[in-house]
């Protein structure tokens, strides 16, 4: 894996980790994780889900991005476009179909799980109210979809 | 009827893979009720028959099986409104990269494969046990039958 300092400065096709999360505090928090546990090299961020549909579906015809994509932390509570929507768009096309994605949210509601998991969502992640305890799931959450879960050579 | 509801499922022919994983399952002492089924028909009969209310909170399923190979056990299960919630992890020894995307089309929610040496199989099985038991949070209710439409 190639070392690379900022996640802005990646060339889009090499992106691995994608983070949909509009709180700074939580990106931050997850940024500071992954790059703690040496998972952070190509990561990218973005911020709403209208962010998220340009970079997996871009408009205009412009090139796909997403060949290197291992994960897609996605939280639900998005603005502009929310998250169990971008969900659908994922799951609801053969190409990007396959990726995992794991919803990372602060909503634990019966309704919201549902949904996640009819669209077929990868996994479902309830962020810990605690530091700490959020800190440690991110990293779990890490380290099982980038070292132990296996993906299709693209 | 008054059996206790179901926490993980696994679908294990190798009888040496099994013990190992009901073993690294059991150590934690946790109370999780564990059913190891030995065939794809096995696994079927399972989730369409008797212990349809069942929801565990996730499968290992082998690929290559008796009977009803897992791909056709993954697709029947992500296929069915009612089943489809379920986590199902394949864990196997095919690194092909077929049955990768197969399962990937088929809608499962993570491919692992077996390590050959023990002691790693036995911490990969730890982490599949700490994520899906302890980390991931299931649907608490069978699926929607209307989630095909709502999906459209």
């Amino acid at each position: 894996m190639a070392r690379q300092t900022r996640s802005e400065e990646m060339t889009a096709a090499k992106v691995e980790i994608v983070i949909v999360e509009d709180n700074p505090n939580d990106a931050e928090l997850i940024l500071r994780v992954f790059r703690k546990h040496n998972l952070a090299n190509q990561v990218i961020l973005l911020r709403d889900g209208a962010e998220a549909l340009d970079f997996f579906f871009p408009p205009d015809g412009a090139a796909r991005a997403t060949a290197a994509v291992r994960i897609i932390l996605l939280d639900l509570k998005l603005p502009k476009v929310d998250g169990i929507e971008v969900l659908r768009r994922l799951k609801s096309q053969e190409q990007t179909r396959g990726i995992p994605v794991v919803v990372l949210t602060s909503s634990t509601e019966q309704r919201d799980l549902q949904d996640a998991y009819d669209l077929g969502v990868n996994s479902y992640v309830a962020k810990p109210i605690k530091f700490d305890e959020f800190a440690k799931a991110v990293a779990d959450l890490g380290l099982y979809w980038l070292m132990l879960n296996k993906l299709p050579a693209r | 009827m008054n059996e206790e509801k179901v926490d993980v499922v696994i679908v294990e022919d190798d009888p040496n893979d099994a013990e190992l994983i009901m073993r690294v399952f059991r150590k934690h002492n946790m109370v999780n009720k564990i059913v190891l089924l030995k065939d794809g028909a096995e696994a079927l009969d399972f989730f369409f028959g008797s212990r349809a209310n069942d929801h565990p909170k996730v499968v290992l399923l082998d690929l290559k099986l008796p009977k009803v190979n897992g791909i056709e056990v993954l697709q029947r299960l992500k296929a069915d409104e009612r089943m489809r919630n379920i986590p199902v992890v394949v864990l196997t020894s095919s690194a092909e990269n077929q049955d990768i995307k197969d399962a990937y089309q088929y809608g499962v929610n993570s491919y692992v494969t077996k390590p050959i040496r023990f002691e790693e199989f036995a911490n990969a099985v730890a982490e599949l046990r700490l994520y899906w038991l302890l980390l991931n949070r299931p649907s608490e209710a069978p699926g929607s039958v209307n989630a095909a439409r709502r999906s459209e």
